[in-house]
């Protein structure tokens, strides 16, 4: 075992042990959001993760970004099976170890070159549609900063990790075919013969170097991209499928009930029965948390709107067909999701200094304005828009019950229709008298 | 134009009598002059079809969802009760409404108060009124005419419902013509979610004018609408363009009994 394997080896674990600590921290943020019971019908979840999800269904609806996003995603998957490979060879020294599959392993390594380019050649597009064409969903207020950085940093490391497999391989056969060292004739390489001519000029020695390098690099590099996905919208590629098992299942349209309220309400309306207890302090992260109406922070949630926000990927299909937003208005239901997760982040920093969760005089309110609640529809262009079916208008209404309940903070308008619907019976100031009028004539 | 019959539900009871559906007429086509008209015609679409139906009348109330959609959780519940408690004691199995804010709360959002039936949508009702020829209908004046639906959110996407109104609309022999963003991407006219009830947001555009320019850019001769508050939107939007002399909105419901002569 020579010096580079025991590198390896000692990078592996480093890299296995950081991102087991990042899902860690992952799934304790996602948790600090509300329970919420959803193992219900399980069979159309299994279905709906293998269309929507594992199938993509919700990408192609716009066949561009959607036919080179399946791209993109194919690559990833089963380039894994090279990264098994190399993983492999890093640790046992060996070369090319899958290599005794002889014609297999021809077709293997050859569609991972064709893939790889496809991936290579989808990621500068994906790249030339955000920095060139500047694709408005792309330039919305909230991409401005960090997300922009971000998608940036994930294209060009795809195309940089893709350019260095095949330039790998490139250096590889032609190695292979001088009978230098350890390098074996195998695999088919469709894709980096056609480098071969930059590289057929040096000497042994550098093409070594540049092997190795390159094998370094896609290595290294996917270990490195492993740790940064937590703190990504590149997230995605994990989250997506827990994210659209626990989907919702229930028409659209329908808001959940708030049974607390219904024991409050029956109690009202009929003296006899007696008000519902009060809530119980719920401890969350080491600090008490009070049962609030509605959302003033991320623990009043459900955990599945946390999960929601660390699965979106800031794609801005929804913002991008939000009728609000549209129409010039503030609310972007992407930006929803944003402030949502960047809050969850927040407390987490705030958990992982102190041990436990402090009041830091912040909350989901912070990021997220009145304005912006108050100009939503609830038409759920958005929940249908998403690939991942992340649902930003229960967020949504989960702050505008706060607002409403906890705040008494509305619209004007909405005060009257709230005191026209208690007197009345109607959103209008029409009486109950006024509502045959219609029959007569 | 025959004599409207219509009938409580407090009447039926008193009479010992069951109706097949109680028609939910919902606020706005209780007190909004627009959308009344869209009551009559439905109502003159029952009555053609012999259906038995009755309605609350005035132990009819709203039925919570502007309050629920606003955040008014309680104002909601009080109403939802209330109604149940009205629903329930008549023993309603079965409720059509011409709205699909009305449609959708009660179907949906009213069992987990203890609310449960069977809830459809006026254009599911007319739809299944002429596939079991309980009316009959002839395209004759719309020969020819150019016909947009505009999909109401709580119907179409809320529901997934986008075929019965359209196949209502076949009916009429006319050309129906689709918006580019329809069905499951159709473009909400701005009223939901309680917008109806106050000023839109700052912005550069309201959303009805925005939807009316698209449903204008298919050529219509005619809107067609599920949905009392896209009806009011969308005609705000046409009047906007100036269009309202060659464009008018109506309800499917409408258009149907204009067909019948009903």
């Amino acid at each position: 075992m020579g010096i580079g394997n025991i590198v390896f080896i000692i990078l592996l674990i480093g890299a296995s042990f950081l991102f087991a600590k990042n899902i860690r921290r992952l799934v304790r943020n996602i948790n600090l959001g509300k329970d919420q019971k959803i193992d219900d019908r399980k069979g159309e979840r299994w279905s709906l993760m293998a269309r929507v999800a594992l199938g993509q269904s919700k990408m192609v609806v716009r066949p561009i970004p959607g036919i080179l996003h399946v791209l993109v995603y194919a690559g990833f998957v089963i380039i894994n099976i090279e990264v098994l490979e190399i993983v492999i060879d890093g640790v046992l020294g060996t070369h090319r170890v899958f290599s005794f599959l002889g014609g297999f392993y021809d077709v293997l390594i050859g569609s991972f070159e064709v893939l790889a380019l496809l991936v290579l050649v989808a990621c500068v597009i994906f790249l030339i549609r955000r920095e060139v064409l500047r694709i408005k969903r792309f330039w919305n207020k909230e991409m401005g900063g960090w997300p922009r950085t971000d998608a940036t940093l994930i294209l060009v490391m795809e195309i940089l990790l893709m350019g260095a497999f095949l330039k790998m391989n490139a250096t590889d056969q032609i190695l292979a075919e001088r009978g230098v060292g350890h390098y074996i004739v195998a695999g088919s390489y469709p894709i980096s013969s056609m480098l071969r001519p930059f590289f057929e000029g040096m000497s042994d020695g550098t093409l070594v170097l540049l092997e190795r390098s390159y094998w370094w690099f896609h290595i290294v590099g996917i270990l490195a991209f492993l740790n940064y996905l937590p703190y990504s919208k590149h997230l995605h590629i994990l989250l997506a499928f827990p994210n659209v098992w626990y989907s919702k299942l229930q028409p659209k349209t329908e808001i959940a009930n708030m049974p607390r309220v219904t024991g409050e309400v029956r109690s009202m309306m009929d003296p006899s029965i007696p008000p519902p207890e009060p809530a119980a302090q719920n401890m969350v992260a080491g600090a008490e948390v009070p049962d609030r109406f509605g959302a003033k922070d991320i623990f009043d949630l459900s955990w599945k709107s946390l999960m929601d926000a660390y699965s979106c990927t800031e794609c801005g299909r929804c913002t991008s067909e939000c009728p609000a937003n549209l129409t010039g208005k503030l609310l972007s239901p992407r930006k929803i999701m944003m402030d949502t997760r960047d809050r969850v982040a927040e407390v987490g920093r705030v958990i992982d200094a102190k041990g436990k969760w402090e009041d830091d005089g912040n909350s989901l309110h912070s990021r997220i304005t009145d304005e912006e609640l108050w100009a939503c529809t609830t038409c759920n262009a958005c929940t249908e828009a998403c690939p991942v079916n992340i649902d930003p208008v229960n967020i949504i209404v989960e702050m505008r019950r706060y607002l409403v309940m906890e705040e008494s903070k509305t619209r004007p308008a909405l005060t009257s229709m709230f005191n026209n619907v208690e007197n009345n019976g109607a959103p209008w100031a029409f009486g109950p008298d006024k509502r045959m009028e219609w029959t007569e004539g | 134009m025959a004599e409207l019959t219509i009938r409580t539900m407090a009447e039926f009871a008193a009479a010992g009598e069951v109706p097949e559906v109680l028609f939910w007429v919902g606020c706005a086509g209780s007190f909004d002059d627009r959308a009344k008209k869209i009551t009559k015609a439905f109502v003159r679409i029952l009555n053609a079809a012999n259906v038995k139906f009755a309605i609350l009348g005035q132990e009819e109330s709203c039925t919570g969802d502007p309050a629920r959609r606003a955040g008014n959780e309680f104002l909601f519940q009080m109403q939802a009760l209330q109604n149940i408690t009205v629903l329930n004691g008549y023993g309603i199995k079965r409720i059509v409404s011409a709205c699909p804010h009305c449609f959708n709360i009660i179907k949906n959002e009213y069992p987990a108060l203890g609310g449960n039936y069977e809830v459809m949508h006026h254009t599911q009702f007319i739809n299944a009124l002429l596939k079991e020829g309980r009316i009959k209908i002839e395209g004759g004046d719309f020969k020819g005419k150019r016909i947009t639906f505009h999909d109401p959110c709580y119907l179409g996407r809320g529901n997934g419902e986008y075929e019965a109104p359209r196949e209502v609309l076949l009916k009429l022999d006319a050309a129906l013509v689709e918006m580019k963003r329809s069905k499951a991407k159709g473009l909400c006219c701005g009223a939901g979610g309680a917008q109806m009830f106050k000023e839109a947001e700052p912005g550069n555009k309201e959303v009805n004018v925005e939807r009316s320019e698209e449903a204008l850019g298919t050529e219509p001769n005619i809107i067609a609408a599920g949905c009392p508050f896209c009806n009011t939107m969308l005609t705000d939007g046409v009047k906007h363009f100036n269009k309202e002399g060659e464009v008018v909105v109506k309800d499917v419901a409408e258009l149907i009994a204009e067909a019948g002569e009903l």
